[in-house]
């Protein structure tokens, strides 16, 4: 039978975010691509950021009293538990590539999310006192 | 089987040709202990008989019956209704993902059978060379043995293409030779079969997986493709580990 349609049966990146009908492994694999595309937009603007320097003190200085608006820290919130759960899923995925704790998959993923809360609360308790 | 009896709305992704995909309803009355399949075929039998599907051998050999339903990869030849649904409740059958859709629920499966054939995937190994995992496992007396007088096993891929249907990445990545293939060129072992290191070590091989272990939740047959594609990079690097110090 001559196929009609050649195109794959996909809707391409959006198969990436789609939860339904995911298991363990399937949504350790969203958060990572979710926290990975945060974190490269991050990095664009910390660039941003860092470019207020070279326009002097007073665009620096008046930068860094906008980001400290609730909405900014809850994003540098969001930076962090982006960054520590990309951080230790990716050593969970190096151990795994190495043969170690394939088995055991889904305990090291809730032992990643563990430690992620944990480390989260820390360094959100470390910024309420800050501020 | 009990005489229990259900209603059940069969929701079935309908395509022909060039037309636009839709979904069709087809409400029956079945018994919870039958198997998705038996319903689609009830379907075809009684209500449309222009609905495509494939089956052949009702009980998870052939690997022919792979669709989704609930949007979960199944072999609707070993899925219970009970298991799936609830009485008045709703079965979404569709076809599987990442493949090119023939008509209504059927495939084009080239995609995989072109990786098996790349990677050389006999259906029946020398036990040294598909080692059982999880230990302890013997085989049984009855297994036949090559002129070599060594165990033969079956492979336990069925060629269902379940896992390449739940795979994120297979989606978008055409060329990603998926689960299914990478595993059976782990079940063959980069040190006997040293031709397959090529073709697994590359960016659509080994490398391309992202670890969601999706196949391995879906695998009817117990593959477990997740842990092999994981093995074969174990492989992969411990050859290149012994490359760098000199080895062969």
């Amino acid at each position: 039978m001559e196929n009609p349609e050649k195109k794959p049966n996909t809707r391409g990146i959006w198969d990436w975010f789609d939860p339904r009908g995911r298991n363990v492994g399937g949504w350790g694999f969203i958060i990572n691509r979710i926290s990975a595309i945060g974190l490269t937009v991050y990095l664009y603007l910390h660039l941003v950021m860092l470019g207020k320097l070279a326009q002097g003190p007073e665009a620096y200085d008046s930068f860094i009293a906008f980001a400290k608006q609730p909405l900014i820290l809850f994003g540098e919130m969001l930076v962090i538990i982006g960054g520590i759960y990309h951080g230790l899923n990716g050593v969970r995925i190096a151990l795994n590539s190495f043969g170690v704790g394939v088995s055991t998959q889904k305990q090291l993923l809730y032992g990643v999310l563990g430690l992620t809360v944990i480390g989260t609360l820390i360094f959100g308790w470390r910024m309420l006192l800050a501020h | 089987m009990s005489e229990e009896k259900w209603t059940v709305n069969f929701v079935v992704y309908r395509k022909k040709g060039e037309g636009e995909p839709h979904y069709q309803t087809f409400t029956l009355e079945v018994s919870p202990d039958e198997y998705v399949i038996d319903g689609v075929e009830r379907i075809w039998a009684f209500h449309d008989r222009s609905l495509v599907f494939a089956h052949a051998c009702h009980h998870s050999t052939c690997g022919a019956c792979g669709m989704r339903v609930n949007g979960v990869e199944k072999l609707t030849c070993i899925t219970r209704i009970r298991d799936v649904t609830t009485n008045g409740g709703t079965l979404r059958i569709e076809p599987l993902r990442n493949f090119p859709v023939i008509s209504d629920l059927v495939v084009d499966m080239s995609r995989l059978y072109v990786g098996m054939d790349k990677v050389h995937a006999p259906a029946v190994h020398p036990l040294s060379m598909a080692p059982l995992e999880g230990g302890g496992i013997k085989p049984p007396r009855d297994v036949p043995m090559d002129d070599g007088k060594e165990y033969l096993r079956l492979a336990d891929c069925i060629e269902c293409g379940l896992c390449i249907s739940a795979c994120p990445i297979a989606g978008t990545a055409e060329d990603y030779l998926g689960p299914a293939v990478l595993a059976a060129a782990q079940l063959q072992g980069l040190n006997r079969a040293p031709d397959l290191t090529a073709i697994v070590d590359c960016v659509d091989g080994v490398w391309r997986c992202h670890s969601a272990y999706e196949c391995t939740a879906v695998c009817p047959s117990n593959v477990d493709p997740g842990w092999r594609i994981m093995d074969l990079r174990r492989q992969v690097l411990a050859q290149r580990i012994r490359r760098w110090f000199g080895g062969a």
